[in-house]
């Protein structure tokens, strides 16, 4: 699990290219990480490609945080 | 002004007349040009024309989604380097009245012009992203707008392009990358050269300024949009047609 927190960490980083500090599980994509709705698209782009899942979009739309990342990241690989 | 060095730009339908036209454009404003057509041969000959350096050549059928799928990634390999500029110029015609029309004049159509600038598109746009630069360019035709009897599936996939491109270029302005068509009307080719004097007559008198376009000016226009002078206009149609259409 933290393995994983620390990938989407990584990949949220330098994607929205973020102060990593202000990256915690409990950060909103959009609210605090001045992320848009295209980048959510791509995030969640960039997850499927690094843990190689597929995220459908129904799925996606719930993934806000970066702990929603972790969780259904986690969920998928453990499964 | 126009300046397309260090760019790198793909052009579907390069063996074509219009293609060949366009490809030359962008190469000729220092562009890497990566030409792409069915016919190796044909496409070998307009790389050697354009003096072998700064283009490249990748033979692909826009009628196999697979192959259509796989076109931006090899289209990068082969010129060593992301995507900037697609020109989505291939097209085909399946003219017929729609009472005759087949099935597949209708598919084929649709498939080769308007399905494949969406399936580019969306492997363009991964890169453009990332790199919040980009142009893509839809050729489309004045038929889109005008209509034109005999051509329902050719109109209906041109006019489609024009739709598609307005509603992408609403998604990615903020990314910097640019979404516009340009509409030729009627342009010397191996298509207008076997009509017949009478045949010829009849279509100049339909526009205002006398005389066929060439493909220089449509490349002109495409090197304009691709350009960084043009990054202001988006989803926009340029139409090109010596009048023949004021739309």
């Amino acid at each position: 699990m933290s393995d994983t927190l620390e990938r989407v960490r990584k990949i949220v980083i330098e994607h929205l290219d973020a102060d990593p500090a202000k990256v915690t599980e409990k950060a909103s994509f959009i609210d605090d990480l001045g992320a848009d709705s295209l980048d959510n698209v791509e995030l969640v782009m960039a997850f499927e490609e690094e843990f190689d899942i597929e995220i459908p979009d129904d799925a996606a739309e719930h993934i806000q945080t970066v702990g929603d990342a972790v969780k259904f990241i986690g969920e998928r690989l453990g499964a | 002004m126009f300046d397309l060095t260090g760019k790198t730009a793909l052009v579907t339908g390069a063996t074509g007349g219009l293609g060949g036209a366009i490809a030359r454009g962008f190469h000729a404003q220092g562009a890497h040009v990566v030409l792409t057509g069915t016919r190796a041969a044909a496409l070998a000959a307009l790389a050697d024309a354009l003096g072998g350096e700064r283009v490249s050549q990748v033979v692909c059928d826009l009628a196999d989604s697979v192959a259509v799928d796989g076109l931006v990634a090899a289209a990068e390999a082969a010129a060593g380097g992301p995507l900037d500029i697609l020109v989505a110029n291939a097209g085909v015609t399946r003219d017929g009245l729609l009472l005759r029309m087949k099935d597949d004049d209708w598919s084929t159509v649709m498939k080769v012009n308007l399905e494949s600038y969406f399936r580019l598109s969306r492997a363009a746009l991964r890169g453009m992203m990332k790199r919040r630069s980009g142009r893509i360019i839809g050729v489309t035709s004045v038929v889109g707008v005008t209509g034109n009897p005999g051509q329902t599936n050719y109109a209906a996939s041109k006019a489609g392009m024009i739709g598609f491109s307005k509603a992408l270029a609403q998604e990615v302005a903020s990314r910097n990358i640019t979404v516009n068509c340009v509409a030729p009307g009627f342009i010397e080719s191996p298509m207008t050269d076997v009509l017949n004097e009478a045949q010829k007559a009849q279509i100049l008198s339909t526009i205002p300024q006398g005389r066929l376009g060439s493909g220089g000016d449509i490349a002109a226009a495409c090197v304009y949009l691709a350009s960084d002078e043009g990054g202001y206009v988006t989803g926009q149609t340029l139409h090109v047609n010596g009048g023949m259409a004021m739309i």
